[in-house]
């Protein structure tokens, strides 16, 4: 039941910042029809933005005028949300490594990028990466919708007008 | 999908006050606020956030960026007014463990 994406969206936009803020308010719209939660929409805008983010300041040379697509599949329990590009890929258990909260750190010791991959991980509920020939992040947000109607069936039906 | 920044100083105090969007695309105009100010010797710089409807970690990293500098010139940088959305951000990346933050409302006695 769950298996098959009940829609699928797609969107390729330009490797440009101007275009982040574009990808994360179509999403948002999703989201939003989707039925999650307000919290649970910003943590998928963040996710999706730094996502995007990356592909701008590192997939492609400046020569390049690369692009980001961004698929969106729509199940019942969860919405996925994958972002590709066709740059340059990076070792991720490197980059893995390097990520983190700063704990313990300095402020000197601090590191003015890195926190994009560890928050989209924070935020998100399941995060895949991988890709060859560029970079194709993976992640998912489950709905948990089916315990907000239980709860509200159980206290009051809707007023009907 | 934009980013105003008010820039006030009273007795020496930088007060910068956004409202809108920090994001990549908005990020080179604070940065050209703020990194200049924190260049100057002994500078003291407030950042209020109570009306940043959205940020991400790039706005985490420029503030980074700031507070090093700020350090390195003897200054100090405060921000105030987070939303709890963007509170949530510096939680996560434990950067409250760091950073100069002042949540109070100012005037809400309790």
């Amino acid at each position: 039941m769950s298996n098959k994406a009940s829609d699928f969206i797609e969107m390729t936009v330009p490797a440009k910042t101007d275009y982040v803020g574009v990808v994360r308010l179509t999403i948002s719209g999703i989201a939003n029809r989707m039925g999650f939660a307000f919290d649970e929409i910003e943590d998928i805008k963040i996710a999706v933005s730094e996502a995007c983010t990356n592909v701008v300041n590192h997939a492609y040379t400046e020569l390049e005028k690369g692009q980001i697509r961004v698929g969106c599949g729509v199940y019942d329990n969860r919405l996925e949300i994958m972002v590709v590009d066709h740059g340059k890929s990076f070792d991720y258990d490197d980059v893995n490594q390097s990520l983190g909260p700063v704990e313990g750190k300095s402020v000197e010791q601090l590191n003015e990028g890195g926190l994009g991959l560890f928050l989209i991980e924070s935020l998100m509920d399941k995060v895949e990466i991988s890709g060859e020939a560029g970079v194709i992040v993976m992640m998912t947000k489950y709905l948990h919708r089916d315990e907000v109607e239980e709860n509200v069936d159980r206290t009051s039906p809707a007023p009907t007008q | 999908m934009n980013l105003q920044i008010r820039h006030e100083e009273t007795n020496g105090v930088h007060y910068l006050t956004l409202a809108g969007e920090v994001d990549a695309y908005t990020a080179p105009k604070l940065k050209e606020m703020l990194v200049p100010l924190t260049e100057v010797k002994n500078t003291q710089i407030v950042i209020d956030l109570a009306n940043i409807d959205y940020m991400d970690s790039t706005g985490l990293g420029i503030f980074v960026g700031a507070l090093k500098s700020t350090k390195k010139n003897d200054g100090t940088l405060k921000l105030r007014g987070m939303t709890e959305r963007v509170k949530r951000l510096f939680e996560i990346t434990g950067l409250t463990e760091v950073m100069d933050i002042d949540n109070e409302v100012k005037g809400e006695a309790r």
